[in-house]
């Protein structure tokens, strides 16, 4: 079976991994099609790491199906690592050798010709704009370094689907953009992307999005689409003392989320609450206030996803 | 299993070694610091205890016993005392390790020969002493004709020591306990230290599998281990004259078997500790007993038989047989098959522990 004949590159059916008595994963149903950049949204704990691990066969499912490429896990896991690139969330590469060192030994142990490896690692060097540092030790690099580095290697076999554990955790935020450049251009060139992340302005460039919390996918579509289709409406309140209007809309009807956004309130509000409605309610407590709507944001999509399976679980 | 898999993780493995300077010194520095520890500082022949001398006979023969004694190079008259009691408050100082007294009636003694003639005081505490005290005792008591000719040149009051010469027992014994001492930690922790790192997940999502990750992280320890051979035997002939009356090549070979030996025992010890710091003890505390029990310490024969029984169990007992029997007796491989035997045994088992825990995932 080949990667062009398959639409879908991932799938899991009622995927569960129980460490001890904490349920990690909880039946994920998930399916990611070939040429997409899929990412994970989800807060720490929420199961990312876990499904990641799960999918390249570093670990073993407690129950569930999972299918990637075409390879049932965990039985052809061997099989699929031929085709898999996974980048991990801590850097891998051995600290103690040299940038070219490490590149070369990850072509050795993927097996290519050695006249392929040579040229695949320069041109990766160049890419990854690491040719000044072939010779330093990767533990000596800075933290953006490190993470090209580390893409280099999970891309020089030249992978039909990239697994990425929230790659950008520890880089500034010019080498992030950059990061994710790159990771269009290997989407562009035909491979599949699966990144984790916690940062909502990466989760907005996914080609699609799944938002994890607690183990279960609580909301999976285009980014557009899951702002679109957002429960109840996103308010702008400026006011004098935001801190104290804060007190009184939190109890109030209609109201379903209240943050402070600099000097002035964003509230998240029911379909049916207007902007007026709030200005009034507002005024009648001495507090005077100008309340206009705002475009809603994929986080007011992150915590309103996340919020109700909290509140249905309590 | 693919070579150039095997190859590459080698490789890696040498690289690493050679920019960890301190593992790198570990290598060539614990066998000298051990040779020369063991060959020069505990050295079971005791000579030149300090002896505090009572002369109450001070007759020519008195004097030409003490310088007797003294010529054995056992004793050395450091002070000399007028009473007997002198000599107790110079021992409990610890000024002197033994005292030395001859009688008044030193000379009537020597002919009748019904009482002991010369008195030794000696701290019991300390077992080397001890051991002193009992060679001079069976210095032959001279009669009344020509007793300075028959005094014992110091050599043959060796009697705890049936090869005569410290060294010649120990250097080899040392081969065995450096290899274990060294290699069985130095596999267990560059195993773990893959895992520890966080290494193991990324090569988990590559097509290595764990036995050429394993036989690669191990093989450079074999070439190791040869080289730590070679030196002890080099420095072991340079400093103490040390002759290997056998094969070279039958001492290679049983090397070779126990360093495998050696290393499977640190693979299973990597298969059990979870982290680099785990692997060290687990490594020491496999070490004691074999340094305690395999006959390298003590012998073999004064154990009890429960001790003697566990230490069939350990590789260095075997080795020990195998590098005594080669080294000092001119013994064949094939005359000690029953040791080589135990060792192949032994890894054999150890290996196959050690695969049945072994698999290529995270939990």
């Amino acid at each position: 079976m080949t990667a062009s004949a398959e639409p879908t590159v991932i799938r899991t059916r009622g995927l569960s991994k129980r460490f001890g008595d904490t349920l990690a994963v909880d039946s994920l149903e998930l399916a990611v099609a070939r040429g997409e950049v899929y990412g994970f949204l989800g807060p720490n704990g929420s199961g990312k790491s876990t499904t990641l691990r799960m999918l390249c066969g570093l670990l073993r499912p407690s129950a569930g199906e999972i299918e990637v490429l075409g390879h049932r896990l965990p039985g052809e896991a061997e099989a699929l690592k031929r085709r898999l690139g996974y980048m991990t969330q801590s850097f891998s590469l051995y600290r103690d050798l040299s940038v070219a060192e490490n590149l070369a030994f990850l072509a050795a142990v993927h097996e290519l010709p050695r006249r392929e490896a040579h040229k695949r690692r320069e041109a990766l060097l160049a890419r990854y704009r690491l040719e000044r540092f072939r010779h330093r030790l990767a533990g000596t690099l800075s933290g953006g370094e490190r993470q090209r580095l580390a893409l280099a290697g999970a891309v020089l076999h030249r992978p039909d689907l990239l697994l990425l554990d929230e790659p950008t955790s520890a880089v500034d935020p010019q080498s992030r953009r950059d990061f994710w450049e790159s990771l269009f251009e290997l989407a562009d060139a035909g491979t599949s992307v699966l990144v984790s992340t916690h940062y909502m302005d990466e989760a907005e460039r996914c080609t699609r999005l799944a938002i994890l919390d607690r183990g279960r996918l609580v909301a999976d579509d285009t980014p557009r689409a899951l702002m679109a289709a957002l429960p109840g409406r996103p308010l702008r309140v400026e006011v004098e003392r935001p801190r104290a209007a804060r007190r009184l809309l939190e109890g109030t009807r209609g109201v379903r989320e209240v943050a402070q956004i600099g000097a002035a309130l964003r509230l998240l509000v029911d379909d049916d609450a207007s902007p007026e409605a709030i200005a009034a309610r507002l005024h009648e407590a001495g507090v005077e206030a100008r309340v206009t709507p705002e475009a809603p944001t994929l986080e007011d999509v992150f915590v309103a996803a996340t919020r109700r399976r909290r509140e249905a679980t309590a | 299993m693919k070579a150039r898999r095997l190859l590459a993780i080698v490789l890696k493995e040498l690289r690493q070694l050679r920019r960890d300077k301190l593992t790198f010194a570990m290598i060539v520095g614990i066998p000298v610091m051990q040779l020369v520890l063991f060959g020069y500082a505990i050295n079971v022949d005791v000579r030149h205890l300090q002896a505090v001398v009572v002369n109450e006979a001070e007759t020519a023969r008195s004097r030409e016993l003490i310088a007797q004694l003294e010529a054995t190079q056992v004793i050395d008259v450091a002070e000399r005392a007028a009473t007997p009691g002198e000599v107790e408050a110079r021992l409990r100082r610890g000024a002197v390790d033994l005292g030395l007294v001859l009688p008044a009636d030193l000379e009537t003694r020597l002919e009748r020969g019904d009482r002991p003639a010369v008195q030794l005081i000696v701290d019991g505490a300390d077992p080397a002493v001890q051991a002193a005290a009992r060679q001079l005792v069976r210095f032959p008591v001279p009669d009344a004709e020509g007793w300075t000719d028959r005094v014992s040149p110091v050599e043959t009051v060796n009697f705890y020591n049936p090869e005569r010469r410290a060294p010649l027992n120990t250097v080899p014994g040392l081969i065995g306990v450096i290899l274990t001492m060294t290699l069985v930690m130095f596999t267990a922790i560059a195993l773990v230290r893959e895992r520890e790192n966080g290494n193991l997940e990324m090569l988990i999502a590559t097509p290595v599998t764990s036995w050429e990750l394993t036989l690669g992280k191990v093989l450079p320890f074999v070439g190791i281990g040869l080289v730590q051979v070679t030196v002890v035997l080099g420095l072991g002939q340079v400093l103490f004259d040390v002759p290997v009356r056998g094969s070279i090549l039958d001492l290679y070979l049983a090397s070779l078997v126990f360093i495998l030996a050696s290393l499977a025992l640190g693979i299973f010890l990597s298969t059990l500790a979870r982290s680099q710091f785990q692997a060290m003890q687990m490594a020491i505390f496999t070490f004691l007993p074999q340094i305690l029990l395999s006959g390298f310490m003590f012998p073999f024969a004064g154990m009890p038989a429960a001790a003697r029984g566990f230490a069939e169990l350990l590789p260095l007992t075997h080795f020990l047989r195998l590098v005594r029997g080669i080294m000092l007796r001119d013994a064949t491989l094939l005359e000690l098959w029953p040791a080589l035997a135990a060792l192949a045994v032994f890894t054999a088992l150890m290996l196959g522990v050690a695969v049945s825990r072994m698999h290529k995932r995270l939990d």
